[in-house]
């Protein structure tokens, strides 16, 4: 080894040593909302703290079927029994009796600061009268059974009037005295984690107790019932568990078939085991240095970046097939300078994805410029020192001379290329409106079928949610509930025109101070009511006396405090407070969802009244539409991308023109990249296939390796006394073959995301050797040089 | 954004459906009686029993009922009854809906295994699988329309006195869950007509349940 070769050698080894130590302390994240913007609008970053920090990132919606009502009931008793005390939760929610008591025990305790007909007039004589009258005509009514235990307590019925403001088209079915879907088919249990949604360990111990608990108490029931019961789970922690696991074992075993496919390739042609092990050196350190400067760059490294890896493998590992299969006198003048050019123009290609907003395409752009740029200096300083001089290799003059006569046979063929040419921008054309996919759920890497169990599970345990949420905004906490309570009187009258079915607030059992305030100032002393009641019971058929816990139960709210949000910690509607009331980085938010009359989706009709009635509160609040902002968010990225990816390209085309100093030379590179991108894209849209953001980065791949081999081709014409066709075109076949393997693999994956990326790549590079074969101007045959080595 | 769907909320909602269970207990105990049969027990005279089985015949060939009705309430915590009034349609074998027009309007429909409520604008419908605890008065209901009397025995003894001209029942819960809200069920009635239908609690207080004319079609 010269000392040039041992000093490389020992700056890749320190290299690679701080590289490992950067990766092995670097934190990773699997969850979609890491994807989302760092710049965005106040709605956006409020969808997206909501994504990843809210209390919806933390419920996870576990089902329990088979059997029978009564013993999917057992089990989900035993399991809330097991886990309602572990601290992995913050709360566990089956439907049973305890829980309901408490709720209810604490609506009846607050009634008189949380019932919004509380106010001066209904305890003026007549409007007692009014109020009492009713009640009694409820009395009679079928719903008569629930308010007799307490009606002398609470003759105005306000704790009914609490409980009948709530959605009840959220309300759960019950059966056998738990929670159960609708159908009858399934207990639910609705479990909030305490770890947030970026604690992704936290949320997998959380579900791994949840199962733990279902085993231990179906182990409990007899044989039979034990092989029907069934456990499903779903949610924002189960998915973002579920995602990382896949994306794990994905990007290791989606590497290691790319890696032993390639390798079966090289082996094939090296016949080598040494060499083949030398190959994958650039690819490793490439891949190790990509993750490093990831790590280094951002909070965390996402797992999709590394599912992008793998593209790695299969541009990296065509730096060492160019040194392997040309004679090493040829690496250093003729194929090194080559290769120098298309990590340059990589480089380009991926520096465009740096300022993107959407952090997924930059930590993509900065891993790859890592990574490529390492594997290409390791292949020229590190590889050729390590080089075993006795091992011969094989000569690939052979083969490489029957690529040739393909070769010449492809040129004559090129006039071809117009109609391919045509063809696709016809394609492209006729199917320009569909050409795009506008829907935040193609960044998904959740597989369908995950998705499905949680529409499922969320559509049993509640009505669906129609997406539009009125926000009320404000710096203090009391300041967002009065703007919740001023919206929420403009929303009432929606809900009894029924334009509307109804909507949510924080204010139903977190009133702000002031309402609070207000009711309690409106109860008169005991005495005053005594006298009211006489006057306003006439003509009732029950006399004051009989109501004397009334006025005493007012007498105590009289002088009980307001209530606060930490009196409700811990309890079932504390939860309710604290999903609807977020505090974010610019102050507190309000979230009144609301729910359509019927079905799942609010007409533009009611949209546009709720738009008049938010608007004439005249306050801080706005209508949101969940699902279209988050659409606007991707359309956003994709348009982003699409900008990004267009200046990468004029990026890379200038740096051809600097380089190649030749308009002609230019455009012979270009075309054949430009004619694969456009191939590509066209069969796409042939096949109805809607484009995203991965396949931008999948063409912007395309032209980044596809431009070596227009390159290489280039150079073959510029200098043909250097360097040998037939051992270039062997290289070039074999590279593309490489690429196309760990592509082709890609696209193989259950990951929609990685899947998008290799479909886009592997066709694409295999056509852009192709086309610059056949665009490559003619090659002078030089003879005899062939052999020498 | 998902949101949580609220735990307190769901658990009102519950506590509100409660009160579906007595509901329940008057339209599917005159729903037994309206329709069809219920079963004997050996206490009955031979003249009775003949009476019994042959009120059972006439009441199954019964398809369709609509006749008004008061109802009187005795509440302990009350110093006088309530009253109310309205209409009540029965189709056979399973849809019986009971009108209340005075003094709150109010409709409740029992059909295919469903208990809808509507007051106001409001409509909310309940499964009777959400609450066991009905489900003795349906599986009593189904049982009698199958025919099967030993089933109708798991949940009521039933007493039957009087003649086909003049006749009464008195059906007792043997379901513990339904001990403990009903006391017992008593039907008075003219050869196919019934005339009322009484409930009396556990907690003592009664309902009387009057059927007065026919409404015409």
């Amino acid at each position: 080894m010269t000392s040039a070769g041992k000093t490389a050698t020992l700056i890749w080894a320190l290299g690679a040593l701080l590289a490992a130590i950067i990766a092995a302390r670097a934190s990773y994240t699997a969850d979609l909302s890491a994807f989302l913007p760092r710049r965005a609008s106040a709605t956006q970053r409020l969808l997206v703290e909501q994504l990843r920090e809210g209390p919806a990132a933390h419920l996870i919606i576990a089902a329990i079927g088979g059997a029978d009502a009564a013993t999917r009931a057992a089990v989900s008793r035993q399991i809330a029994l097991r886990l309602r005390a572990d601290p992995a939760f913050l709360s566990f929610d089956n439907g049973d009796a305890t829980q309901l008591e408490r709720d209810r025990e604490f609506l009846f305790e607050h009634r008189y600061l949380l019932s919004p007909r509380v106010s001066p007039p209904l305890f003026t004589a007549s409007g007692l009268h009014q109020a009492i009258g009713a009640a009694l005509d409820v009395l009679a009514s079928s719903a008569g059974p629930l308010v007799k235990p307490f009606f002398l307590r609470d003759p105005t019925l306000e704790t009914l009037a609490i409980i009948e403001s709530l959605d009840a088209s959220r309300v759960p079915h019950t059966a056998a005295g738990v929670w159960s879907s609708p159908d009858g088919t399934r207990a639910l249990i609705l479990a909030h984690t305490r770890a947030s949604g970026a604690d992704i360990d936290g949320q997998q111990a959380a579900c791994v107790a949840l199962e733990r608990s279902f085993a231990a108490a179906s182990a409990a029931l007899p044989a039979v019932q034990r092989s029907a019961v069934t456990f499903s789970m779903s949610g924002p922690p189960v998915l973002a568990v579920a995602s990382r696991a896949t994306i794990k074992s994905q990007v290791w075993r989606l590497s290691a078939i790319s890696a032993a496919g390639i390798a079966v390739l090289l082996i094939a042609v090296y016949r080598s085991l040494p060499v083949l092990l030398l190959t994958f050196v650039p690819v490793a350190s490439g891949a190790l240095a990509g993750v490093a400067a990831v790590a280094l760059g951002f909070p965390a490294v996402h797992g999709i970046t590394l599912g992008f890896g793998v593209t790695l493998i299969g541009e990296s590992v065509d730096y060492a097939i160019y040194l392997f299969t040309q004679r090493p006198s040829d690496f250093r003048t003729a194929v090194w300078p080559t290769i120098r050019l298309g990590v340059l123009t990589s480089i380009c290609g991926f520096a465009a994805l740096l300022p993107s907003t959407f952090p997924g395409l930059s930590q993509l752009g900065l891993y790859s410029i890592a990574g490529l740029t390492t594997a290409a200096l390791v292949t020229r300083f590190v590889l050729p020192a390590w080089l075993p001089r006795t091992v011969g290799m094989r000569d690939l003059t052979a083969a490489g001379n029957e690529l040739e006569r393909v070769f010449v046979r492809l040129r004559a063929a090129r006039g071809a290329l117009l109609f391919v040419a045509i063809l696709a921008v016809t394609l492209l054309y006729l199917h320009r409106g569909a050409l795009w996919s506008r829907e935040l759920a193609a960044l998904s890497p959740i597989r369908a079928a995950d998705l499905q169990l949680d529409e499922e599970l969320r559509a049993a345990a509640g009505a669906p949610d129609t997406g539009y949420i009125v926000v009320a905004a404000a710096a203090e906490r009391e300041a967002t509930l009065k703007a919740a309570e001023a919206v929420s009187a403009q929303l009432a009258p929606l809900v009894e025109q029924g334009v509307i079915g109804g909507f949510d607030s924080p204010t139903r059992f977190l009133p702000s101070l002031a309402a609070q305030e207000a009711r309690r100032r409106s109860l008169p002393p005991a005495s005053v009511l005594r006298a009211r009641l006489d006057e306003s019971l006439r003509g009732l058929p029950l006399t004051a006396a009989r109501l004397e816990p009334f006025v005493s139960d007012v007498e105590r709210a009289r002088a009980a405090p307001l209530l606060q949000q930490a009196d409700l910690a811990g309890s079932s509607l504390g939860l309710v407070v604290d999903t609807l009331l977020v505090r974010g980085s610019a102050g507190w938010s309000a979230l009144l969802p609301l729910s359509a009359h019927d079905g799942p989706d609010l007409p533009a009709a009611a949209v546009a009244q709720v738009h008049g009635a938010v608007a004439s509160a005249s306050i801080g609040a706005q209508l949101v539409d969940l699902k279209g902002e988050a659409d606007r968010l991707y359309s956003g990225y994709l348009g982003e991308a699409v900008r990004l990816a267009i200046g990468g390209l004029c990026a890379i085309a200038l740096l051809l023109i600097v380089a190649l100093r030749s308009p002609a030379r230019v455009a012979r590179v270009v075309a054949p990249l430009a004619l694969s991108v456009l191939t590509v894209a066209a069969l796409f849209a042939a096949l109805g296939h809607a484009l995203t953001i991965l396949h931008v980065v999948g063409m912007l791949l395309i032209v980044a390796v596809g431009s070596n081999y227009a390159l290489f081709f280039d150079r073959a014409a510029m200098h043909p006394g250097e360097g040998s066709l037939p051992r270039t075109l062997a290289s070039l076949v074999l590279a593309n073959l490489a690429t196309v393997i760990a592509f082709g693999v890609l696209a193989c994956s259950s990951v929609p995301v990685l899947a998008d990326l290799g479909s886009t790549v592997a066709p694409g590079t295999l056509l852009a050797l192709l086309f610059s074969a056949m665009l490559a101007p003619p090659v002078t045959r030089t003879v005899g040089k062939g052999a020498v080595g | 954004m998902r949101r949580s769907p609220g735990a307190g909320r769901r658990e009102c909602g519950r506590a509100l459906r409660g009160s579906v269970f007595l509901s329940c207990a008057v339209l599917v105990g005159t729903l037994a009686v309206g329709g069809h049969s219920l079963g004997s027990s050996p206490a009955e005279s031979a003249d009775e029993s003949a009476a019994f089985d042959q009120l059972l015949k006439l009441l199954a060939e019964r398809r369709h009922d609509h006749v008004t009705f008061t109802e009187v309430q005795e509440l302990a915590i009350l110093d006088q009854p309530l009253h109310s009034s309205g209409e009540l349609l029965y189709d056979a074998p399973d849809r019986l809906e009971k009108r209340t027009l005075e003094p709150r309007v109010e409709d409740l429909v029992l059909e295919h295994g469903m208990l809808s409520v509507q007051r106001d604008h409001h409509r909310r419908s309940v499964a009777l699988h959400d609450f066991p605890q009905a489900v003795p008065f349906v599986e009593s209901l189904r049982a009698t329309l199958a025919g099967d009397r030993a089933a109708l025995a798991r949940y009521f003894a039933v007493q039957f006195s009087g003649t086909l001209g003049s006749w009464r029942l008195e059906l007792t819960p043997t379901d513990a869950a339904l001990k403990r809200s009903v006391q017992h069920i008593l039907i008075t009635g003219e050869t196919d007509r019934i005339r009322t239908v009484q409930i009396r609690q556990s907690d003592g207080d009664t309902s009387t349940l009057t059927i007065g004319r026919e409404v015409g079609p």
